[in-house]
């Protein structure tokens, strides 16, 4: 976090100069380090099993905060007669097709609910009968981002006192009684001396008084079970009652000034505004029967009809009507998963034929950067809009398979075209940080010369199209000509009014008046809202994201300054931080309460509940959405309210976190006979694209190292707003690897001289930092060293060097689709890397030697 | 100058008379030092940003002078940054106006060796009727019999960086032409 998030971070250090212990779980040693009280390297994908280790010793110790978990989380409830855990399966739950690659989740539901309600089930039957459910469902995990996915209706059964053999609670402990100490050590290389400190120091900082924080990034989910990593602390938080609590929680920290807000405001195939899902073809084939099978029966999910008639006002303004649906036939269907990695395949075979690429670079930035080229070799036509000329806008003429002779520049057919971007100091608009804070930031000058902001480009790309479509009678083109597109323009470059887009944004009642809040939404097409959890952010038509009251002039909340989605609640649920009699839990770590003489919930933040829902409150009979959440169900997302020590449905690779080991990977996974994720998402067979073998299969020792890939404070993701400044490349110069001395020593590699590093996909080379950061760990009985790298280089700006995505391979999280870059292996050599076809004739000599083909990594 | 005033303004005098004895302040500050301003003294306004790297979101001040961005510091007045920024948000200076940045469209032709130039206008005009054209070509209605009403011919990927805004325009305009591969780096 002092590395990558370096200002975020004096508030860790604020709260380590008032007592807090800093504890960082890292395998390399960072500035983090340096200022943690406990520093813990670790293997590179062994996490499950580090933080399964921790809940294990919160079970057994009986150290988890029984209050909570009984009155705010799933623990009491018990599971069905016929699920069966990895403990009965050797490491799968039941519901595996083995033909499919997939879960059938059905018994992984509660005991005493009814099965998916009726569209649910046949929508999935028919995706059964079509071989579909695969990739069907992977793309359909994800789709609840925000919130709990469908639960069947009727009321779960709960045991209070948590000693059913089938209660939740036991099912967890039974499941994590494996993960010890010794477990521990042998697979994550951490001595349990050490983590029994990191117990300690955990569970003595939970609890009434005391509040234990968790923060991780990419780091966590840039792996085939990266859902599960998150789940894992998701559990522990929960067991120890530190969500929705000040010092709480579980903190991602984002990588991008607005990623947050490109994934509420989705920029993202399986969304839209609002985390709303993507209709599916298979599933949706109304308005009504899209949403029965999505929205839940309880919790503000079960107004997902207001939130997406709203949406649908917003795209369509008048031609979006009660009696056609409200245009809901105009959204386009998905089938299955069309992230970025399938988009690179359909560039491969020519289905996908233009391009757009709007300040990212995949050329460098993407996992397996080659195949990433390759795509866009087989473009009719590419469009760049950025700073400058990266990667992705210069590889037909300069990026490595012109080198190599894989490509010829005059061979090429993609016809490109580089637009040069606007900078945040020459537009308006809003950035959503890390903590879902809206902040606007205003134009200084006008952008130069040709250069525009995305906001003008797409406004003006759009108009362009309509007005050449605008004799059009083809239905295809009805929802781009009935499409609300009229923002007023202004200045000399007819720059749309951001503040307008904010203002669709925020929404409007049947007057045209903005809309204050999300519980004003309705789905009989009276009010529009472009995304209904910033629904506010334009309240009374202020741009609420646009206060700036000085944080001295505020208390420790500081709710006067930007807009936090929803309704400006800084702490998500912290219903939960007051007990189930609406008092807070301690008086140190009050937050939200009820105040019964005024009959309102009141605090420091707003309050993240109904406001005048009292702790007593019992819903009526037969109630639904919002009105059937009790006044203890904190969870008010969750399709019952509660936080979730066990996911009965929602996730594509199981209801617990359980350790498997990376894709790429030199050692057995010790606590199951099953190596690797079942279900992680594998793409078709591509000769660019290669496994390797794992513990156990011949040829595993060619890549006995563990590496994995980490940012630097002075540059920024891929480098294309960090390589072409002097000052920062003069900070960070070049490429560089992370490598012990013992590792040094064992390959011959010397400090400042060049290395060679290489997988089945690639070979790049490196300067080598020969340093005791990057600590040789004891795993599984035996040494091992693990190579670290930064991935922020190309050869293109001042600061130059390959790209370490280069080496990855496609394998994806399953439920999100996102690439396994931070665990695979390698083999490192001292010296530079091959130049020309020698290049890729010395992977290829790799793979022989490991005996690499099309099957190699691909089981099950 | 008078004598008595280039006797007072020694810096030795000043250190045996003023309020530095030790030396180490106003008694060594010399005339030069003294008539030192800050280089955002000048600017005509600041305006209010936000730091465009990662998802911190620290607070900046932008300094416009004579129409151009002169400096670009943390704001004290945030909540969240205190008035900090790291070396990357310190160095956002280079990168809105930097020698780095490109300010004209390029062009590649189809297997051509070098960019050319195109103007700006041309160039929106050629992308739009490439959309049409790919769009129309990746055309689905259906698929196995399942109303799909998509192009597979189009697809978009960033978005991270760019603006709420930005994204909502973007993803409303792409999913009117009936695209789905829409993505960005929150994929990554």
């Amino acid at each position: 976090m002092a590395e990558c998030h370096p200002v975020g971070f004096q508030w860790v250090m604020e709260a380590k100069a008032r007592g807090a212990k800093v504890v960082h779980v890292d395998p390399r040693f960072t500035r983090t380090s340096a200022m943690a009280d406990v520093h813990v390297p670790l293997r590179a994908g062994s996490d499950i099993a580090f933080l399964g280790g921790i809940i294990n010793h919160v079970l057994s110790t009986g150290a988890y905060f029984r209050d909570y978990v009984v009155a705010y989380t799933n623990g009491p409830v018990i599971l069905r007669e016929d699920f069966r855990d990895t403990e009965d399966l050797d490491g799968v739950f039941s519901g595996l097709d083995p033909d499919s690659r997939s879960y059938d989740p059905a018994t992984w539901q509660y005991r005493g609910v009814d099965v998916q309600p009726a569209s649910g089930q046949r929508d999935q039957q028919f995706d059964r009968l079509n071989e579909s459910a695969d990739v069907t469902e992977a793309a359909r995990g994800e789709s609840h981002g925000s919130g709990g996915p469908t639960i069947p209706e009727g009321e779960p059964e709960r045991d209070e006192s948590m000693t059913h053999p089938r209660c939740v609670l036991q099912v967890l402990k039974r499941h994590y009684a494996r993960y010890t100490p010794e477990v521990v050590e042998r697979v994550c290389g951490v001595p349990r001396e050490v983590f029994r400190q990191v117990c300690e120091l955990v569970t003595e900082n939970s609890g009434r008084d005391r509040t234990t924080a968790f923060a991780y990034a990419v780091g966590w989910t840039q792996h085939t079970v990266g859902v599960q990593y998150i789940r894992a602390a998701s559990v522990l938080q929960s067991l120890l009652g530190n969500i929705g609590r000040p010092g709480g929680g579980i903190l991602a920290l984002r990588g991008h000034a607005s990623i947050q807000g490109s994934t509420d405001i989705p920029t993202l195939f399986n969304l839209l505004p609002g985390y709303i899902p993507m209709p599916h073809a298979h599933q949706h084939q109304d308005l009504d029967a899209f949403v029965r099978a999505d929205a839940a029966p309880k919790g503000y999910w079960g107004n997902m009809s207001a939130y997406l008639v709203s949406l649908l006002k917003a795209y369509w303004g008048d031609a979006a009507r009660a009696e056609n649906d409200f245009c809901f036939d105009y959204l386009p269907r998905l089938t299955g998963s069309h992230s970025t990695y399938e988009t690179v395949m359909a560039q491969l075979d020519g289905t996908c034929k233009g391009y757009f690429l709007m300040g990212e670079n995949p050329a460098v930035g993407s996992a397996n950067a080659k195949l990433q080229r390759l795509g866009m070799a087989a473009l009719d036509w590419l469009v760049v809009r950025d700073f400058s000329l990266i990667e992705s806008a210069t590889w037909w003429k300069d990026g490595p398979e012109i080198d190599t002779g894989e490509l010829r520049t005059e061979d090429i057919g993609t016809e490109v075209f580089f637009l040069p971007a606007a900078a945040h100091t020459e537009k308006d608009g809003s950035f959503t940080n890390t903590q879902r804070l809206l902040q606007w930031h205003h134009q200084a000058v006008p952008p130069p010369g040709e250069a525009r902001s995305d906001l003008w480009f797409t406004y003006h790309l759009g108009r362009i199209i309509r007005e050449k479509l605008a004799a059009s009678t083809d239905p295809m083109d009805r929802p781009l000509l009935d499409l609300t597109w009229d923002y007023p323009t202004a200045g000399d470059l007819d720059e749309p009014d951001a503040e307008a887009v904010l203002a669709e944004i925020n929404g409007r009642d049947a007057r045209g008046a903005p809309l204050s809040g999300y519980d004003q939404l309705a789905d009989d097409g009276s009010t529009s809202c472009g995304c209904w959890i910033y629904c506010g952010v334009r309240a009374d038509g202020v741009n609420q994201a646009d206060r700036r009251t000085p944080g001295g002039e505020q208390n420790w909340v500081a709710p006067a300054w930007g807009w936090a989605w929803p309704a400006n609640r800084r702490v998500l649920y912290n219903r939960a931080s007051a007990d189930p009699e609406g008092r807070p839990w301690s008086a140190r770590k009050a937050l939200v309460w009820w105040d019964g003489e005024r009959g309102e919930w009141t605090g420091h933040d707003v309050p993240d509940f109904k406001k005048d829902k009292s702790p007593g409150h019992v819903p009526p009979e037969g109630a639904t959405g919002p009105e059937a959440l009790s006044g203890t169900d904190a969870f008010i997302m969750q399709a019952d309210g509660k936080a979730w020590l066990y996911v009965p449905a929602g996730l594509t690779d199981g209801p617990l976190p359980t350790h498997y080991e990376p894709q790429d990977s030199p050692f057995p996974n010790l606590l199951y006979g099953r190596q690797r994720n079942p279900v992680r998402h594998l793409l078709p067979p591509h000769p660019d694209n290669r496994y390797q073998p794992s513990a156990g299969e011949p040829g595993t020792e060619v890549f006995p190292y563990v590496a994995t890939t980490y940012r630097l404070t002075e540059h920024h993701t891929a480098g294309g707003m960090s390589r072409w400044q002097p000052y920062l490349a003069e900070l960070q110069p070049e490429f560089f690897c992370e490598v012990s001395p013992e590792l040094a020593a064992e390959r011959g590699l010397t400090h400042t001289g060049w290395a060679t590093i290489v997988s089945a996909r690639a070979v790049i080379e490196a300067r080598v930092l020969v340093t005791d950061r990057m600590a040789t760990l004891t795993v599984h009985g035996r040494p091992l060293h693990q190579v670290g790298l930064p991935y922020h280089w190309g050869p293109n700006g001042y600061s130059t060097g390959d790209a370490a995505n280069e080496l990855l391979h496609l394998s994806l999280d399953p439920n999100t689709h996102i690439q396994e870059a931070k665990a695979f292996a390698v083999d490192i050599r001292p010296g530079r890397r091959p130049r020309g076809p020698a290049a890729r004739e010395l992977v290829l000599r790799y793979r022989a030697r490991a005996g690499i083909d099309a099957g190699t990594g691909t089981g099950l | 100058m008078g004598v008595r005033t280039w006797i007072e303004s020694w810096p030795v005098y000043r250190q045996l008379t003023g309020s530095d004895p030790l030396g180490r302040g106003a008694a060594a500050k010399s005339g030069p030092t003294e008539r030192l301003t800050p280089r955002v003294a000048s600017a005509d306004r600041v305006v209010k940003s936000v730091c465009p790297y990662c998802a911190v979101g620290c607070g900046q001040n932008v300094y416009v002078e004579d129409g151009r961005v002169t400096q670009i510091e943390g704001d004290p007045d945030s909540p969240i940054s205190r008035g900090r920024l790291c070396p990357k948000g310190a160095a956002s200076l280079q990168l809105t106006t930097g020698g780095a940045r490109e300010h004209r469209v390029l062009y590649r032709r189809p297997h051509g060796t070098q960019w050319e130039r195109l103007d700006l206008g041309t160039a929106m005009d050629m992308i739009a009727d490439r959309v049409i054209e790919a769009r129309r070509a990746g055309w689905q209605w259906e698929v196995d019999q399942a109303r799909t009403r998509r192009t597979l011919g189009i697809a978009s990927l960033g978005g991270a960086t760019l603006d709420n805004e930005e994204n909502y325009l973007i993803k409303k305009l792409f999913t009117a032409l009936g695209a789905v591969q829409i993505e960005n780096q929150a994929r990554i």
